[in-house]
């Protein structure tokens, strides 16, 4: 049945070919951990890719009860949290999900690190790395903020003077980031809005670039 | 296909199966999250008063204002949620018609159009009920008004949730 409406799909659309070239590649005996165990370390750059999948998940699903706003933010996080089945797993998953992702993140930097998988021709793909870092401690530090709640409040404040500190366009990013001159009413949706929609989609595109190159150019030797 | 599972299939089936198992484990508590809203009870509905004595009621049907406590998800609102009933004397019985037109949900009135007298009116697709309720053959509306349940305690008239039909 499966099987059949597969055939019926391909027929028409010829999928087999694009997903082959996606998957159907060699892994290289020395990342592979059924050769040596030793080389699971190669794993950490998929499970950060894995984990951001489930965050981006968990986040959907959480988008259905929160409501970014000031009088609304924490009593609907509350309310998904407290009287909503399963509220505590799936805000767990988003919660914990964060933490491990920028620990997976870290792991990857640091084997890509060790292994000297940056040198040429790879520096590209290393900045591009980089890059996807930044998306992801901005997607950290934005979301840190929307259940406000105390730590989430003070977070962001103690965040947004150090924003504030930088030399000339310190006063100007702030403003920015707030939205305002406090943080409050217009902060809330400014976060929410690069939350959900403008770093995703620039993590998305870096992600695609940075899978993109590694086809291109292979993965490092052993060494 | 041959009757024996061939290895290769042996181990699809068992990676395919697992990866199924964990994926669902990821995947049922956030499809459960969801799905709550249907899942829940819905309040069961009090009595309230509306402070209209019982001679205040008489054959021609009058707007009666009421408030109902609602928990809306985490919202509460102070007082409760506003309702309105048309409140009669039919055959001495007391009757008290929900103003949700049948047809599709928008508000009738009484009398409220010159053309039809003497009729709830729906000024959305001109739905149209007798003044017991009974809607207007041959109009939007395939079934008669909702009513409330009601019982009179010392002298006022108290309002419940809407009789199932």
């Amino acid at each position: 049945m499966l099987r059949a409406v597969y055939k019926w799909v391909d027929e028409r659309l010829d999928v087999t070919p694009i997903w082959r070239d996606v998957a159907d590649h060699e892994v290289p005996e020395h990342v592979n951990p059924a050769h040596h165990f030793s080389a699971f370390i190669y794993c950490f750059g998929g499970l950060t890719f894995f984990v951001v999948m489930i965050q981006i998940l968990s986040g959907m699903f959480l988008a259905m009860y929160y409501v970014p706003d000031i009088i609304n933010a924490h009593a609907s996080v509350k309310y998904l949290q407290t009287e909503v089945a399963m509220g505590t797993i799936v805000r767990g998953m988003h919660h914990w999900g964060a933490s491990v992702a920028i620990v997976m993140l870290f792991l990857h930097t640091l084997r890509v690190f060790f292994t000297g998988s940056y040198k040429n021709p790879r520096e590209f793909n290393w900045i591009v790395g980089v890059l996807i870092f930044f998306m992801m401690l901005g997607l950290g530090f934005t979301g840190y903020l929307l259940p406000w709640d105390n730590k989430a409040y003070f977070a962001t404040k103690v965040g947004i003077q150090i924003a504030e500190s930088v030399p000339f366009i310190g006063s100007y990013l702030a403003t920015f980031l707030q939205g305002g001159d406090m943080v409050g009413a217009t902060t809330i949706p400014r976060f929410y809005a690069l939350h959900v929609f403008f770093l995703p989609a620039g993590l998305l595109g870096l992600l695609a670039t940075h899978f993109i190159l590694i086809r291109r150019q292979g993965i490092s030797g052993p060494l | 296909m041959s009757k024996k599972v061939s290895r290769r299939q042996f181990l699809t089936y068992t990676l395919g199966g697992t990866a199924g198992f964990l994926g669902m484990g990821m995947l049922f508590p956030m499809i459960r999250f969801a799905a709550d809203p249907m899942l829940k009870k819905g309040g069961k509905g009090a009595f309230v008063n509306t402070n209209l004595t019982e001679g205040q009621i008489n054959e021609t049907p009058q707007a009666v204002d009421f408030r109902v406590a609602v928990k809306d998800g985490w919202y509460v609102p102070e007082g409760g949620e506003p309702r309105t009933a048309w409140v009669m004397k039919s055959e001495g019985k007391i009757l008290a018609l929900s103003p949700v037109c049948k047809h599709l949900g928008c508000t009738v009135g009484w009398d409220s159009n010159p053309q039809f007298k003497g009729e709830f009116f729906c000024p959305c697709h001109f739905g149209r009920y007798f003044k017991n309720g009974t809607n207007v053959p041959g109009t939007p509306p395939t079934k008669p008004l909702d009513q409330y349940e009601t019982k009179i305690e010392a002298g006022h008239l108290w309002i419940g949730p809407i009789k199932k039909a």
